[in-house]
């Protein structure tokens, strides 16, 4: 009984409706392990650390070399990516727990369509299609598009409303990440077309203006995406086009 | 604009807080520092505010209606977040905690005053430099002051703040850092003029 093992505590659930409740694990050590390769094994192995046997733990996952998203979770209360979080550089005993900011399906697993929803909410995407070849957009400058690959970095991961006071089950907001993803958006030669139009979105009900600038979402993002840059420029934005939509021609 | 309504509120709540309420918390400590003066001094600037003409018109459109919708529209956001400085202690996050903490201490301390000096007033006592000495001369009601009039500058030194990212003006890093500095050097300064002027009425 010599084996070094690293002790997991993880905040379990068994269906969308059911109450949460805490089951200990003890994981055998192995040198370079994540939070994954550990829930992997319990996995292959469900007894918990009482030696009973329960059911496996189920959590989300993708590329596993954190560019998804998809495998965010609460680790020693802070939000991040499970895939990359390395147990050497953890505190042990290693606490999961779901994001609750999102509906949990089951144990670590949450449902993150609301920011899906958000994306295509604000029309995150570049209109091309049309009935007849539009040919060439205009061209980017190399300098922006190298400044808005970083925006585009963002996978949807959720860090950022589960760290976000004012994202909660009492209010409407959005969120940081679909804001910022309408500065990119707007930023694009071809998608400032349509910029009035989603910044006319995110000045609707549960937009833009719920921020109260905690500005958790930037010291949280794992992708470094300047959110709270990205919401005070679209603030500024949207001064002006509450201006034009008030003083402005019909043309505005 | 109707689908706007929240936009239009928020912003509204942000400008108010600068203009007109900030610009008369500024004022306001002006004058009452007049008390370090001495009591002529300070009676003299009380009755000169006092006695302005359009008195009730301005008090209405000026503070009252806008402190009402501040404070009401306020408290709606204070009570929709939800806080979370053990797991995020970053200063900002500290920050918009204090912020509708202190939000609320100023409610509390407004109303307060407004009912000790205003409503006195309307039922006939003096606004005088004898009436905040009678006030102050309880050790638990200077406390109060103090507290209620740090809280109310702290709000309005920080909600210039946010007033400046909200409307957009402050968007780098570099601009909200410096605007943070600036900010609290003024909290530091207003404070210190309205100790001053509670320390000059006992
Ligand atoms: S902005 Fe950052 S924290 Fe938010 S969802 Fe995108 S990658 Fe995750
Ligand atoms: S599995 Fe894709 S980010 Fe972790």
């Amino acid at each position: 009984m010599a084996e070094k093992t690293v002790k997991f505590i993880i905040q379990r659930q068994d269906n969308e409706n059911s109450a949460p409740y805490e089951e200990e694990f003890e994981v055998p050590y192995r040198p370079g392990m994540n939070v994954i390769s550990a829930l992997m094994t319990v996995q292959r192995n469900p007894v918990n650390a009482k030696g009973q046997a329960t059911s496996p733990v189920t959590w989300d996952m993708n590329c596993l070399e954190e560019v998804c998203g998809a495998c965010s979770m609460v680790i020693n209360g802070k939000p991040r990516q499970s895939c990359s979080a390395l147990v050497d550089q953890l505190e042990q005993p290693i606490r999961l727990a779901p994001m609750r900011t999102f509906p949990v399906v089951r144990d670590l697993q949450v449902d993150r369509s609301r920011m899906f929803d958000a994306l295509k909410k604000v029309k995150a995407w570049i209109p091309i299609d049309g009935t007849y070849d539009l040919g060439p957009g205009p061209r980017m400058p190399e300098k922006k598009r190298q400044w808005a690959y970083e925006l585009s970095k963002c996978m949807t991961c959720g860090v950022c409303l589960e760290a976000c006071p004012n994202v909660n089950s009492k209010s409407n907001f959005i969120g940081p990440q679909p804001l910022s993803q309408v500065r990119l958006f707007n930023a694009h030669p071809t998608g400032a077309m349509n910029k009035a139009e989603r910044l006319e979105t995110i000045m609707g009900e549960g937009g833009l203006a719920n921020c109260g600038n905690s500005q958790n979402c930037v010291q949280s993002c794992p992708k470094g995406i300047p959110l709270t840059t990205s919401i005070a420029a679209l603030n500024r934005e949207t001064t002006i086009q509450a201006f034009r939509n008030f003083f402005g021609s019909d043309q505005d | 604009m109707a689908g706007n309504r929240e936009f239009f509120n928020r912003r509204l709540h942000s400008l108010l807080g600068v203009i007109p309420i900030g610009l008369f918390l500024l004022q306001h400590l002006t004058v009452n520092h007049f008390a370090t003066d001495g009591v002529d001094a300070f009676n003299k600037a009380a009755n000169f505010m006092g006695n302005l003409p359009f008195r009730y018109v301005l008090e209405t459109v000026v503070i009252y209606l806008p402190l009402l919708f501040h404070a009401i529209y306020g408290l709606y956001i204070a009570f929709t977040a939800k806080n979370n400085v053990s797991r995020f202690g970053h200063f900002r996050n500290w920050m918009f905690l204090v912020q509708r903490i202190t939000g609320v201490i100023t409610l509390i301390f407004i109303t307060w005053h407004v009912w000790e000096t205003r409503v006195a007033a309307a039922f006939g006592a003096e606004v005088n430099f004898q009436m905040m000495q009678d006030i102050l001369s309880s050790p638990l009601m200077f406390a109060f002051y103090v507290v209620g009039i740090l809280s109310a500058i702290f709000h309005f030194a920080n909600g210039l703040w946010s007033f400046l990212v909200s409307w957009g003006i402050t968007q780098s890093p570099r601009s909200q850092a410096i605007s943070t500095y600036f900010t609290m050097a003024v909290f530091v300064l207003l404070s210190i003029v309205g100790i001053q002027t509670l320390l000059a009425f006992v």
